[in-house]
Order: structure tokens, then sequence, then C-alpha cells
């Protein structure tokens, strides 16, 4: 049968059980517009900015474990959706992002809305293909989420003239399988690697597991969750793996890092066996990798090669999926004898959850807030973090009974909760779902108050707000620094006009004393709700 | 340290751009890079010098390994290759000094491709090390313009990628 490009594509997003595209309007991207309209099996919601449709797409996927699908317009509207790449390639989320372009005997003319995309996001995509021909079509899009969704996973771009999706191609055949002779992931680990590694957990007498946002990328939480419980050793998690153990399970000691908890610090530095499993010890996470690395052995288990010895070199390496080699792990024989190590971890890391916070007139304590806020989250709750001062006190003393904390850990993209919380929704319209941004971050998303709105969807976030960049305020006042520059929000808007203006209730706190029931009237709001919590700009991230 | 890294690509358009584009973003110096397609047409072969620290050509290793494009990588160990590289050569030459600069083309064993009467351009292919000899004989006579291919090399033997 006769198919266009158009068509080809959207049949292709089909086959890929594709069922929803987050996207913005475009002259180029016309035709294939025109193919989705008729595909009413997938659902699409239009974003306020490219970028978003990035981020979206990217909170989607991280709670579906599934490929997120964005569609933009050529020129603007592709580099507007750059940034949404660029985060989703650092904390390596799959995507399939689809760019309308110039017509093809056209390209490099610059004409109207022509830029090269697939030039601008190569630094920064697993992989990118400009189309010239619909009757690759089929085979580029296997491929495209084929690379997107294997291995180490990560964002694919499809750049596709407004001719190519025009195009009609007679005979269209859809590949049964995706052969790329170039690329060929590791799955399984090797067996001798593996024995080594647990020959080194059995010797060990202070080990600790450090976990990241891998575990997650490999769905393998259940996996190592097993796996900790079987042996006993204790866990700290990078800012990617925050919610891969329940807060207060007691093997969990909290977010290792330079703004991390001190317990998990403390069992890293205190240690005699790291287990990196699914991180690339970014320097965020780990940071003097070279002396931590002379002064204890090291495991590295990762699906990419490439991030064994990129920052820190590994005593023992193992590449291939984190959840398959843990699974390879467990069939072995491992006991581990750590019993007091793990008890003089517990305790210091119950009085740091049970610690008490400093009190302020005419403001709340960011801790205590997102302590409180914690024990009102169902089980299952979806919390989407946004970057900066908001971002590390949520890392640190948000308690999570379970579900998932979804944040820009890599590229720490400014306005990245908002519209990630609209893609897990998205795919999860039941689940619970919070965001936490402060008040310069909210004002680089607030324009999705609209897509929430069009959706009638139910948001609960929280909005902390003291009237400056918090996080660069933070920085510029300590040395070598002489104090603020440029991080005066002056101009913040009424925010719960704001909101209204968007059909969403609002509640205002400003005290100690009024926190619970501000929280209490938040989860129990009908539909989206806003609390706009006074924060003092004097309060620190090490406060 | 000079290392030979040895490619072998997806005969594609783009390639090479996201080859070079990953050797810049990570910040890795390229001394050399010459392109060619293989015997078979749908590969071509890159190769490529880098001067730097073993841990640098790991991960340089590492991460042209990533690209969906590239099929192969090795760094080629100097003692077991064949390094080569094609330079032509323009200098001033008279008819004073042609006969001299004929003599250290004999010796070398490069060719005279043109010859005018002021100037000679010479082709030789041999080991970098012979190439710059050559260049340094020729430098009394005034060299007008040098292109250089930059390495090509493969394994000696029966060994192959």
């Amino acid at each position: 049968m006769a198919m266009t490009g158009a068509q080809i594509l959207v049949e292709g997003l089909l086959r890929q059980q594709v069922e929803h595209v987050f996207g913005y309007a475009g002259a180029t991207i016309c035709p294939a517009a025109d193919a989705l309209r008729a595909a009413p099996q997938i659902g699409y919601t239009l974003v306020r900015t490219e970028q978003n449709a990035g981020h979206m797409a990217s909170g989607y996927a991280r709670v579906t474990g599934k490929v997120g699908v964005c569609m933009v317009t050529s020129g603007p509207g592709a580099t507007n959706l750059i940034t949404g790449i660029a985060t989703a390639y650092m904390d390596s989320i799959p995507l399939v992002a689809i760019t309308g372009q110039v017509p093809s005997h056209l390209l490099g003319r610059d004409i109207f809305q022509e830029v090269d995309i697939t030039g601008a996001v190569t630094p920064f995509t697993k992989h990118c293909y400009l189309v010239k021909d619909a009757a690759q079509l089929p085979r580029i899009l296997a491929e495209a989420f084929h690379i997107a969704s294997t291995g180490r996973p990560g964002p694919v771009l499809l750049d596709i003239p407004i001719d190519v999706q025009e195009q009609v191609v007679r005979h269209v055949e859809f590949p049964q399988e995706v052969h790329i002779r170039g690329y060929n992931p590791s799955v399984r680990g090797n067996e001798k690697q593996l024995d080594h590694v647990a020959a080194a957990i059995c010797k060990a007498q202070r080990p600790v597991i450090c976990a990241g946002g891998g575990v997650f990328l490999a769905g393998a939480q259940q996996r190592l969750r097993e796996f900790v419980e079987k042996t006993g050793i204790p866990v700290v998690t990078t800012m990617m793996g925050l919610s891969l153990l329940p807060t207060e399970h007691p093997l969990n000691l909290g977010m290792v890092g330079a703004h991390g908890n001190v317990c998990a610090n403390q069992a890293l530095s205190n240690s005699d066996l790291l287990i990196m499993i699914g991180t690339r010890a970014a320097d965020r996470a780990i940071v003097s990798p070279k002396e931590l690395q002379k002064r204890l052995p090291s495991i590295h288990m990762d699906v990419d090669p490439a991030e064994i010895g990129k920052n820190m070199q590994a005593t023992v390496p193992l590449v291939g999926d984190v959840g398959v080699m843990l699974g390879q792990l467990m069939d072995r024989e491992i006991t581990v004898d750590c019993g007091t190590w793990r008890e003089t971890l517990r305790l210091q890391r119950s009085a740091e959850l049970s610690r008490t916070y400093p009190v302020r007139t005419g403001s709340v304590f960011p801790g205590r807030l997102f302590r409180l806020l914690g024990q009102r989250l169902a089980p299952d709750a979806a919390v989407c973090v946004d970057v900066g001062q908001n971002q590390l006190w949520a890392c640190k003393h948000l308690r999570l009974g379970g579900g998932r904390l979804l944040t820009s850990g890599g590229l720490g993209t400014m306005g990245y909760s908002l519209p990630a919380a609209i893609g897990v929704k998205t795919a999860q319209p039941e689940r619970q779902t919070v965001v936490i941004c402060g008040d310069g971050s909210f004002q680089m998303m607030m324009n999705e108050l609209a897509t929430v709105r069009a959706k009638g969807m139910d948001l609960k976030i929280v909005l902390l707000r003291n009237g400056v960049l918090g996080l660069v305020h933070q920085i510029q006042n300590q040395p070598p620094y002489h104090g603020s520059f440029g991080v005066n929000l002056e101009g913040d808007p009424d925010f719960a006009a704001l909101a209204a203006a968007y059909g969403v209730e609002s509640i205002h706190v400003s005290e100690e004393d009024q926190v619970e029931e501000a929280l209490d009237r938040l989860m129990a709001a009908k539909g989206s709700c806003l609390l706009i919590a006074d924060v003092s700009s004097q309060c620190l991230t090490t406060d | 340290m000079k290392q030979t890294i040895s490619v072998l690509v997806e005969n594609q358009a783009g390639v090479l751009n996201r080859i070079t584009s990953l050797f810049s973003r990570r910040a890795f110096n390229i001394e050399s890079l010459a392109v060619g397609v293989t015997d078979y047409p749908s590969l071509s072969r890159i190769t490529i010098i880098v001067d730097s620290g073993n841990s640098v050509v790991e991960q340089v290793e590492k991460q042209l390994n990533k690209l969906v494009e590239v099929i192969k990588v090795r760094t080629l160990d100097e003692h077991s290759m064949i390094g080569w590289e094609l330079m032509l050569i323009k200098v001033s030459a008279n008819a004073r000094t042609r006969e001299n600069i004929m003599t250290i083309c004999q010796i070398m064993g490069a060719r005279v491709l043109d010859v005018t009467p002021t100037t000679m351009t010479m082709e030789i292919a041999d080991t970098p090390v012979r190439v710059d000899d050559f260049e340094g004989m020729l430098r009394p006579f005034h060299i007008l313009e040098v292109a250089r291919t930059g390495i090509i090399a493969l394994q000696k033997g029966s060994g192959k990628m």
C-alpha cells in the first residue's frame, strides 16, 4: 500500500507502541501533524514552549520505562527543544525527538526557519538522523527506538524535511527486527569478573553500595533491594538514585556528595569497599574520585563501558545491564559480615533523620516542610523537583515511603519540574504527583499551567519563595565572591493571582505553626493547587 | 606519546563530523586524521594520530565505540604496524639548484611530479620521520608549499581488524 512519509512515521510510532506525543505546531511539521490527527489512538499534548515538550517526554519516559516522544517544527521550534534534549542526554533518558525541516532541496540555503539541528544536537544525542528518503523511515524509526531504549538509554533525534513527510512510498516494509552492526550493548556481566566482585564483597568489613540513576534505567529497583536486603550492605545514593529505597529503609543512608547527607558521606569516607552500581561517579556525587580510588578498592557496575575509568578508576570493573548483573551476582554465595558497621551507620542515620530544625519567624524552614510533606505522600507518589536550593533541600530532607523522585540531576535545568510532572500525570493520571520548585524556577515554566488547565490535571505544587535565585545567592555570599549580584527576583508577580488566572487554587504559608494545616489543605485540594511557602533568603542548604 | 588509532566506520555522510565533534567536545587533540574507503564499499577507515597518555587514549577508544556508526576501534602498536604518509612539496628551483634537489630526491626515494623554470614539485610516500627528513633537506632551497595526507596505517603480518 502506498503511504506518505508522514503516514509511515505515525504507523511506525504505533508499531513502537507509542501512546502519547508532546509537541508544538509549526509549518514544516504539518504533514506529520495531519497524519497524527488521523491516529486518535495516540494522545497529544500541546506544550507552551518546545523545551517543555522534551521535559514532559522525559517525565513520561522515567515513570513508564518507555521511550518518550516529542515533535516540534524546524528552526526556532527545534532550537527551543535543545535544552530538553540535552537535559535528557545528561540523565540518560530515552527520548525520540522528531523535528520538521525545510524542503530537502533547499537545505543549506538559510531559508525561513531553517537550522542545522542534527549538527547542533550531535554532541548531546545518543544518535541523530537527517531523513532524506521516506522509504528509509521504517528502518530509521525502528533503529531510533532501539538505540534510545537499549544499552545506556538516551535521546535520538529525527530531522524530517517537509517534502520527505509528503513523499509517497509505493511499497512500505516495516522491519521485523533491528540490526546495527556498530551497536551491540553488553547485557550480561563477565562471569570471571563477577567471581572477583563476589570475592571482594565477601572480604569487605565496611562495604557500602553507591547506587545511581542507572538502576532505574535498568528497571532494577526491586533487584537492588533484594540484593541489599540479602547481603545487608548499607546503601548511599546519588541524586539520580534517590527513591531507589524508601528514606527510612534501615540500609538507606541517604544522598552522597557535595550537597548530600552527612551520614552518607561519612559512610563513604570510612568504608573499605565501594560498590558503584549504575552511577558515573559524577563530580557532584563523588567530589574527589582520585583521592577515593587511592584510599579504597572499588567495584564499578555500569552498562556504559566508557563510564568505567572516566571519572574514577575502579579496582574491579563490570560492564552490562545492572539488573542482569545483580541477578548473576545473587546466584553466587555471598556472605558479608558487617553487622557492627551497619549498626554504627544506622545510629548516625536515625540521629540525622530526627534532628530538630532551626525556627525563624516570618518564614518556614524547608527541611521541616519537606519532612512533613513526606508524611502526607501516597506510597507511590511521584515528586518532581526543580533545580537550586529547593532541590537540595528536597533531596536531603524529603521523606519518601516509596514512590519516585524526578529531578534534572546531570544538566541542572531550571524549569524541569512542572513539565516533567505533566509527563508523569499523562502516563499515570491516577498517580499522586507533586512539584517542588523555587520562585526562580517557577517563572521558567509557569506557562505550562495552561497545559495543566487544558488537561484538567491534579498537580500539587510547592513553591519556595525567597525572592532570590537562592543557590547562586548562597554561592555569591561566600568567598571568593563579595556579595549578591543579579539574583534578586524583584518584580516577582503575585503568585496566588497568577495561579487564579489559570484556575489553580493557592495557599500561602509564612509561619512554622501553619505548615501542617497548609500541607493538609494542599493535599486535600480538589484538582491542582499551589502552596506558596515563604522561605528566608538567608536560609542555606547547609542549615 | 603519539598513538595511532584505527577506526572502521560506516561509509556514510556525517560520520566524520560526528567523530571530529566528539574529539573537540571531549577535549581530545587530534594530531592528524586520514579517511578513505576500504575494500568493502560500505566501510571507511579513519586513521587518527593523538598525542596523549594511555588513559586518554583508552577514553578516546571507548567514546568512539559508543558512536553508532563506528564498527571497530583499535589502537595500533607502533612496532607491529606500518604507518605511512604522503607529502607533496613545492620548492623554488632554478638551473643552478635543480640538480642538487634531484640528488636529494634520489637518496630519499622521492619523485618529481612537476617542474617549471622557477619551481619543482615532488612527492614522497614514507614513514612520517623520513617525510620530515626530506622536508628538512629541502628547507634551504626555500619551500613554497607543502601538503601532507596524515598517516594511514595497517597492522603488519596477517593481523587485521
